[in-house]
């Protein structure tokens, strides 16, 4: 390891590994823009990033402007840092080679701040490389996480032949207008999705308040009163709480053949209730056991009966475990497939995940498959935006379940 | 009375009331007001534990009944005597010959049904001709006692009759009272027939193996993806920054979207013949021929994984960073005077310290990932050597039509569930209030 902690073989190594990634960043997100062909170019891009890295060590003010220069000069030599194709215009391939270089070069700049051009320190040197790393790691979980829903939006905006022509062109021809939400037009008006939306709302909206019915009083019981039997309530909810639907939904599958209720909404508000109570039990049973009990004992001396002092007291008090509860139970019902693809097979019942589920067959263009996700999607994610910090406590509070 | 109140109510934490008075003795037995409390508890427990017991603990006592039954799922519905009634010889006028006809049939193929009796209100106005031996007439109620069916049995019964006025003036037509038929057949679920076939059936060659050891490999993999991930993307935003916030949103957005969205999502994107991805790697050099991702082992298990590791990253991520936010920074800073370098203070500091979040979230994800169905399912539907036991269940049960079959993997499945539980329970303490 010692031999790379030197000021000129860090450098130009860091410059060379960063160069890579954003050459193949810049590739992709072009190529993703414009559909036009991208590609790293390995070894210029590798030789300019070295060369930038080198320099900044030596002048690091320097890096950035020449890193922007020599990266749009390069760009129409064979040795550029994003290899274009030959229907690429010059100056958008100039502006590829300068974006590149630029990204290359302040980036590299500030990881190998404080790096003399001799001998590192173990210190200095770690730290650069951990300042390498967290770029790194923000452009690629960025990435990973972008990418997917990019495609998602853009493929349901496009239509057949343009999707089977160019599948990395996902630029938008805005002079389409409305054109383009054709895809939206039309399973709104020939697939039924708004009573889908309807539907998955309306359960997921009574899943939510049944299940804190249910799991309000239980929550209490669990964490306040002491009663034999407390101990093996408690663990038998986590138990519950891990017993896989699969292993379930077979059974409710024979019973509600059986009964007669499978294909209708009313099975479905019946079970899923059942499937979020032990969740929603378990993480307000957590929150109710951090509040202080000397509220709930004043009011126990000023005459209150239990249930009162739950109304009263620890409701109010317990709001926002109650949103994030409620919250997350929303997104489990809304996001459920797997008892709703089983048990419902009549289209005009069917939920939205179990109409999305339809969609998937080849004789329906995918870009309603993707418009279908979409619809999906949206609600979900904006509500998890607006209220993100319920979500994220609510998440961590017991959520472990996936 | 004031000896007890400390009992009956939350005691305080951190103080008991022994210790607080010097209370000589504790009651034997349960006081009346600990009994109330008791009561009241169970009392609010108890929709929660009937509705629970309802839809988890007798599906799952079904889950073991059905695993020794001989059950399709052609059996779910039992079998039943089936009629339907016609006027034959078309009667157009007052004294015509006409046939009343009954065509009685088994639904099922295999099945008997016993003492099939057929019931019905003959229409007025018919003069009925001579009826068949089986069956008896009073006044115009007619009961034809039909005995056993056996399974795929068909029988017609005709009865011949003469138009009278009171039928022609009705419009010739039979009325709308279908006749009524009634016989017992044993459902295969309720019967005394037992049968270890269908564990036999899963453990038969070498299919079961391989799916375990996909399972297993699905299982490790993913979980150990998803922590590892989560760790790094933790340690990403464990720093005040602008537009943190967004990030972090950003990066739950896999796990808050809908399964089958993503899913969807995943495999149009990597479609062989016009998805994104291939396009992108023939571009770039990568790859000559397009890559089918889904279809092919063992790069469909790869696939799978990533695609576990990636939608629940999120979630590991999310924990390990609230713990990570509750280290004291004072540490870091002792360590960085000592001299410790950032990885030191990496591995000897903050790895100790969230070595009980990991521990705890890797067991949890574990079990979970293991009873995954939903992910594998839309991806590959379990093809390609992604057949994972939960995919089994629905394989099993619902392709193959051999419910008792998915029922002996569900048995297997729950089996496995309860030795993770038990590790679960055994290793892992309350500390981390999980």
């Amino acid at each position: 390891m010692s031999m790379f902690r030197h000021g000129y073989v860090a450098g130009p190594l860091l410059g060379l590994l960063w160069a890579l990634v954003i050459a193949t960043t810049t590739a992709v997100v072009f190529s993703f823009a414009t559909g036009g062909a991208y590609r790293p170019g390995g070894v210029g891009a590798g030789l300019l990033g070295a060369g930038l890295g080198a320099l900044a060590v030596a002048m690091p003010r320097l890096a950035g402007p020449v890193g922007l220069i020599l990266g749009a000069l390069l760009a129409v030599t064979p040795v550029a840092a994003v290899v274009t194709g030959p229907d690429v215009a010059l100056w958008t391939a100039l502006l590829v080679g300068g974006v590149a270089g630029a990204a290359i070069g302040w980036p590299i700049a500030s990881m190998m701040q404080g790096c003399r051009p001799g001998p590192l320190t173990r210190h200095e040197f770690e730290a650069a490389v951990i300042r390498f790393l967290t770029g790194f790691g923000y452009i690629f979980f960025t990435a990973i996480v972008a990418i997917p829903f990019y495609v998602m939006v853009m493929t349901s905006l496009k239509n057949q032949s343009e999707l089977i022509q160019n599948p990395l062109d996902f630029s938008i021809d805005l002079s389409k207008g409305w054109g383009l939400f054709r895809s939206y037009a039309e399973l709104f008006g020939q697939f039924n999705f708004g009573s889908y939306l309807w539907t998955s709302f309306l359960v997921s909206v009574l899943t939510v308040i049944i299940t804190l019915i249910f799991a309000i009083p239980g929550a209490y019981a669990v964490a306040r009163l002491r009663f034999a039997g407390r101990a093996a309530i408690s663990r038998s909810i986590l138990l519950i709480y891990m017993v896989p639907m699969i292993v379930l939904a077979l059974p409710i599958y024979i019973a509600f053949s059986m009964l007669g209720l499978r294909n209708s909404i009313f099975g479905i508000v019946l079970i899923y209730p059942v499937t979020t109570i032990p969740v929603a039990l378990y993480m307000l049973q957590g929150y109710f056991r951090g509040l202080p009990a000397e509220i709930e004992e004043a009011g126990l001396m000023d005459g209150l009966s239990r249930l009162k002092v739950i109304w009263q007291i620890t409701l109010p008090l317990s709001m926002p475990a109650l949103a994030s509860v409620s919250l997350y139970v929303f997104m489990i019902a809304w996001n459920e497939f797997l008892l709703a693809f089983m048990l419902l097979d009549d289209p005009s019942k069917f939920t939205l995940t179990r109409g999305i589920a339809a969609l998937n067959s080849s004789e329906i263009p995918r870009q309603h498959l993707m418009a279908g996700s979409v619809i999906a999607t949206v609600p979900i994610l904006a509500l998890f935006l607006g209220l993100e910090r319920f979500m994220t406590k609510g998440l961590t509070a017991g959520s472990v379940k996936g | 009375m004031t000896a007890q109140t400390p009992r009956s109510g939350p005691v305080p934490l951190g103080q008991s009331a022994e210790t607080s008075r010097p209370a000589p003795k504790p009651p034997k037995g349960r006081n009346p007001l600990e009994r109330r409390e008791a009561r009241l508890a169970w009392g609010l427990l108890l929709p929660t534990v009937a509705a629970v017991t309802l839809v988890v603990v007798l599906p799952l006592i079904a889950i073991f009944w059905i695993s020794v039954k001989p059950v399709g799922l052609a059996d779910l519905r039992p079998p039943v005597p089936v009629v339907s009634e016609d006027l034959r010889g078309r009667p157009e006028a007052v004294g015509d010959e006409a046939t009343l006809r009954y065509r009685l049939r088994n639904s099922s193929q295999d099945q008997v049904i016993s003492g099939v009796v057929l019931t019905d209100t003959l229409p007025e106005g018919l003069e009925i001709g001579e009826i068949d031996p089986r069956c008896a007439l009073d006044g115009l109620e007619m009961t034809c006692d039909l005995g056993d069916f056996e399974g795929g049995h068909r029988e017609t019964i005709e009865i011949p009759v003469t138009i009278g006025q009171a039928f022609a003036d009705a419009g010739m037509e039979l009325p709308d009272s279908p006749p009524g038929l009634t016989g017992r057949a044993s459902n295969v679920l309720t019967s005394g027939n037992f049968t270890f076939e269908n564990f036999a059936r899963i453990f038969d060659g070498a299919e079961f193996w391989s799916v375990l050891w996909v399972t297993l490999v699905y299982t490790v993999f993913g979980t150990i993806g998803a922590l590892v991930f989560g760790l790094f993307a933790a340690l990403l935003l464990d720093k005040s920054f602008r537009g943190q916030g967004v990030l972090r949103g950003l990066y739950l957005f896999p796990y808050v979207a809908p399964v089958i969205a993503v899913a969807f999502t995943w495999i149009i994107l990597f479609d062989p013949f016009s998805g994104s991805a291939n396009a992108l790697l023939i571009q770039m050099g990568v790859t000559n021929e397009a890559i089918n991702f889904f279809g092919q082992r063992p790069l469909a298990l790869i696939m799978v994984i990533l695609f576990e590791v990636w939608r629940y990253f999120p979630l590991s991520f999310l924990f390990i960073l609230a713990r990570m936010q509750s280290i004291d920074t004072d540490m870091y800073e002792a360590a960085d005077m000592d001299g410790a370098s950032p990885f030191q203070q990496f591995w000897y500091l903050s790895m100790p310290q969230l070595l009980g979040i990991l521990s705890v979230l890797f067991l949890l994800r574990f079990i979970w990932t293991f009873n995954k169905f939903d992910d594998i399912f839309l991806l590959t539907g379990g093809n390609a050597g992604t057949r994972t036991l939960t995919v089994n269940v629905y394989e099993q049960a619902f392709a193959v039509s051999n419910i008792g079959a998915g029922a002996a993997v569900a048995v297997v499945i729950f089996a496995c569930l309860l030795v993770f539980s038990f590790l679960f329970f055994r290793f892992i303490s309350q500390e981390e209030g999980l």
